[in-house]
């Protein structure tokens, strides 16, 4: 395992190396000069000149990425055009919103989600299975920002129940932090309820007709047991792959989300950096997601190796 | 067993009914049988027979759209059918217990096998973790499984297929029931491990009393272990009584034809002289399987190590061994499925070890193979016309002209032509297998590959496939490689065997030598395994 530990960290350089230099690439090739963002609209042509000077966006190409990849490999990601602040700082400020909306959105997921599909699968063809179907279907089509303002609207707006948007941080105490993010969370995690719901409704339906099913069951044990230990037990590998996959997938999410709910978080910094052509602070998140996404990879596969004893890297 | 006790369980006039839309109303009707303390009584019958469905009745685990329509099943002086659920569930594992067929599969992979047997205790017990970690320990010790500490703390995968039969067994018999119910226990298992285990069931059940109710297909079985015998077919009652009565002097054509469709042990008097040159020649063949690599340690596995042999046209030759004897390893080296890391095959001319991807593709449809599982083995989209015509097509010729053939190949395998547009789920097992010939031979081989092409058939449709396969034969002077574990297959099909072992042909020559006078202790002990080889049967005792 601990070879299979140093591949795996190793193996996701190159795959930092190529995210970044896409990154890099593509951001150049949008219209759209950052120095004409800053100078505002009544600069002349020689305000934006200097400006682009002092970006450093005259030197070439190949110059540019070089310095920024000097940069990468003592851990600094830039300066923020628009903020005037190092962009680690940056990512490090907006840290914890997002992370708070995407730990809270996958924790209410699992918990609704796997009993719900686990449920299902136990009374297939019931109609609890036929209404979670129907609700998944339901929870795929519709879009995040049509839940997230129609859920403001009854559970903010007409009931009150909850502030309409903003963001408190952990350390003004856990039930004011709970109670700002539960609405967005709820809005982000249905669709992976629908989700992941699903996957565990079909992969503990297949365990249920395996043998060591039938084993438990004629060992007499009370059908709880028979459904959490041998079935779910054994379906966890493909809910674990897929509530993995929603990790990921949810770091776009957080993006529309905090839009919707005005949480100051990096989806948020991400949409104004797009619209400051902030350059810096766009390749600095994106790489900062793409390493998370690899993390987050390589712990779903290291958590096979406790789901399955007989998964050995 | 005398008239003043009751029997423990006792099945009267039971009746269990399918889901509409079934093959047939009633998966088993008019059955009735006892089975006392102490006794073993065997539900004999082939597949379809409703002999599983009888077991899950008992057991109170039938489906939800099948039920029992008619009749009693009673465990001493309780009525099962008249159970809540919750107090059938109470009955099972503590005064019923079962065993399954399949052990690699009947265990949870995701719980050590200490874990398996814990729950069970405390479900059943008010004993204390100590207490019950201990008495496991001395099940264990009592199905003989070595270092009980080590396999309580072992995952299923890590155990042999006989070890975790013996999980099984001590799973059932460890709070001592009054029934164990066996569904086909020995069947998966290698044929030294079904002795091993039959002779554990039988001691276990003695010392304790148990009342078995046990389920196969095997004759041979039921020979080894039955005090009583209930014969089925297609969810009917045959015949029952004691052993000896049954398997001796039956009463109904069905036992009859049973018995006489299960092969003698003793191979039949080799009459053939092969004079020809070999039309396959094997010479020193070894495959050496290597894993791990960077930063892994190197382990090496022989899975066959300097096989030789020659087969004749017009001749069978049979590799006998159990599991992991590398026999299919052999057969897969030989048709280039997998490559060979030593060694030379002969094919006439033509050599299959070195030729590049081209020229093996033309002497690949000289040589064919018959897969084991004919459930498996076709495409189940594809029309078994296509299947059959798939391989000649591919090599060029017309298409009206390899349908056409395709006709002909179907009545050599006494099959009607006209179901050549018909999907493989239309088909019984033994006509898949017919299909399958079929398909092999539409190539016009001149060696076949039989890889327990036989084994997963009832006795029945086997014993027809068989002689099929020698009339073919006959007519085609092919040459046939007949892998198989099961030695009375082999003594009737086969002109010359190799016995193999941990890749290694311990001992070959004609079967009849080998049979009658095996040389190697290996060989020796897998004849004295072969179940129910001592027993007298009726057709066996008047040929």
């Amino acid at each position: 395992m601990g070879a299979f530990l140093v591949k795996r960290i190793l193996a996701t350089i190159p795959v930092l190396v190529i995210v970044a230099i896409i990154v890099f690439t593509l951001i150049r090739l949008v219209p759209g000069d950052p120095a004409a963002v800053i100078a505002g609209n009544m600069a002349t042509n020689e305000d934006i000149a200097r400006i682009r000077t002092e970006l450093g966006l005259d030197r070439g190409f190949l110059t540019q990425l070089a310095l920024w990849a000097k940069g990468l490999a003592s851990s600094d990601l830039g300066q923020s055009f628009f903020f005037k602040k190092e962009v680690t700082a940056l990512i490090g400020e907006r840290l914890e919103p997002t992370l708070s909306l995407a730990f809270l959105t996958i924790v209410l997921t699992v918990l609704v989600a796997v009993p719900l599909g686990t449920l299902a699968a136990w009374r297939h063809g019931g109609w609890l299975d036929r209404a979670l179907m129907g609700f998944s279907v339901l929870g795929f089509s519709i879009p995040v920002f049509v839940l997230g303002y129609l859920l403001v609207y009854v559970f903010a707006l007409k009931l009150d129940w909850f502030p309409v948007q903003g963001y408190r941080p952990l350390r003004d105490g856990l039930w004011p932090w709970l109670h700002q993010l539960l609405l967005p969370a709820i809005t982000l995690s249905i669709v992976y309820v629908a989700l992941i719901a699903r996957v565990t409704r079909a992969s503990v339906a297949e365990a249920l007709t395996e043998d060591y099913v039938r084993t438990a069951r004629a060992k007499g044990l009370p059908e709880a047991r028979v459904l959490v230990r041998h079935a779910l037990a054994n379906a966890a590998v493909p809910i674990v792959t897929v509530i993995g996959i929603g990790i990921a997938l949810l770091i776009g999410g957080v993006v529309v989300t905090e839009s919707v709910y005005s949480i100051p978080g990096l989806g948020t910094l991400t949409v104004d950096a797009v619209l400051a052509r902030d350059f810096p602070v766009i390749q600095g998140v994106i790489l900062f997601f793409a390493f998370l996404y690899v993390m987050v990879n390589l712990l779903v596969d290291l958590s096979y190796l406790f789901l399955d004893p007989r998964i050995r890297y | 067993m005398s008239e003043t006790r009751a029997p423990v369980l006792s099945v009267r006039d039971l009746a269990v009914a399918l889901p509409a839309g079934a093959d047939r109303a009633l998966a088993v009707e008019h059955i009735s049988f006892d089975v006392g303390a102490g006794e073993i009584v065997c539900l004999l019958g082939e597949s379809g027979s409703g002999k599983s469905v009888i077991s899950f009745a008992v057991m109170g685990l039938l489906p939800d759209n099948v039920h029992v329509s008619a009749g009693e099943i009673r465990l001493g002086d309780t009525n099962l059918l008249s159970l809540t659920a919750a107090q059938l569930r109470e009955l099972r594992g503590d005064e019923i217990a079962m065993i399954f067929q399949e052990p690699m599969t009947a265990l949870n992979p995701v719980m050590t096998c200490g874990a398996q047997l814990d729950e069970l205790l405390s479900e059943h017990t008010a004993f204390s973790a100590a207490e019950r970690h201990a008495k496991t320990l001395a099940m264990f010790e009592a199905v003989k499984l070595p270092e009980p500490e080590r396999i309580f703390a072992s995952y299923p995968h890590q155990l042999s297929g006989g070890q975790r039969q013996r999980i099984m067994i001590a799973m059932a018999l460890i709070l001592e029931p009054k029934l164990l119910i066996a569904d086909e226990p020995t069947t998966a298992l290698d044929v030294t491990t079904q002795a091993e285990v039959l002779a554990l069931i039988k001691t276990l059940q003695r010392e304790r009393g148990t009342a078995v109710l046990f389920i196969t297909h095997d004759m041979g079985v039921v020979a080894e272990i039955a005090d009583r015998v209930v014969v089925l077919q297609q969810g009917k009652q045959v015949e029952s009584g004691a052993k000896h009565e049954v398997l001796q002097s039956p009463r109904e054509d069905y036992t009859r034809m049973l018995i006489a469709a299960v092969p003698p042990i003793d191979p039949p008097e080799l009459h053939h002289h092969f004079a020809d040159a070999p039309a396959l020649s094997v010479q020193e063949l070894c495959k050496t399987y290597s894993s791990g690599g960077w930063l892994q340690k190197r382990r090496e596995t022989r899975a066959a190590t300097l096989v030789s042999f020659d087969v004749r046209p017009g001749e069978t030759v049979g590799i006998v061994g159990e599991s992991g004897s590398g026999k299919s390893t052999v057969a897969r080296c030989i048709t280039r499925l997998i490559d060979p890391s030593q060694g030379e095959v002969h094919l006439r001319d033509v050599k299959l070890h070195a030729g590049s991807r081209e020229a093996l593709k033309a002497a690949r449809k000289r040589i064919q193979i018959v897969f084991q599982d004919p459930y498996r083995s076709l495409d189940p989209r594809q029309r078994v016309g296509e299947a059959i015509i798939e391989g000649p097509v591919n090599f060029g010729v017309p298409r009206e002209q390899a349908l056409a053939r395709a006709r002909e190949l179907m009545t050599l395998v006494r099959l009607s032509p006209d179901v050549l547009s018909r999907y493989p789920n239309e088909f019984s097992g033994g006509q898949r297998q017919r299909i399958s010939i079929a398909r092999a031979l539409a190539l016009d081989p001149e060696v076949l590959i039989c890889d327990e092409a036989v084994s997963a058939l009832d006795v029945s449709v086997q014993a027809q496939v068989l002689k099929l396969l020698e009339e073919i034969q006959a007519e085609l002077n092919l040459a046939i490689l007949f892998i198989t574990h099961d030695l009375r297959v082999a003594a009737q099909i086969c002109d010359r065997v190799l016995v193999m072992q941990h890749g290694i042909v311990v001992e070959q020559g004609t079967t009849r030598d080998v049979f009658r006078a095996p040389t190697h202790e290996y060989t020796r002990k897998l004849l004295a395994s072969a179940p129910g080889r001592a027993f007298q049967f009726a057709a066996a005792a008047a040929t």
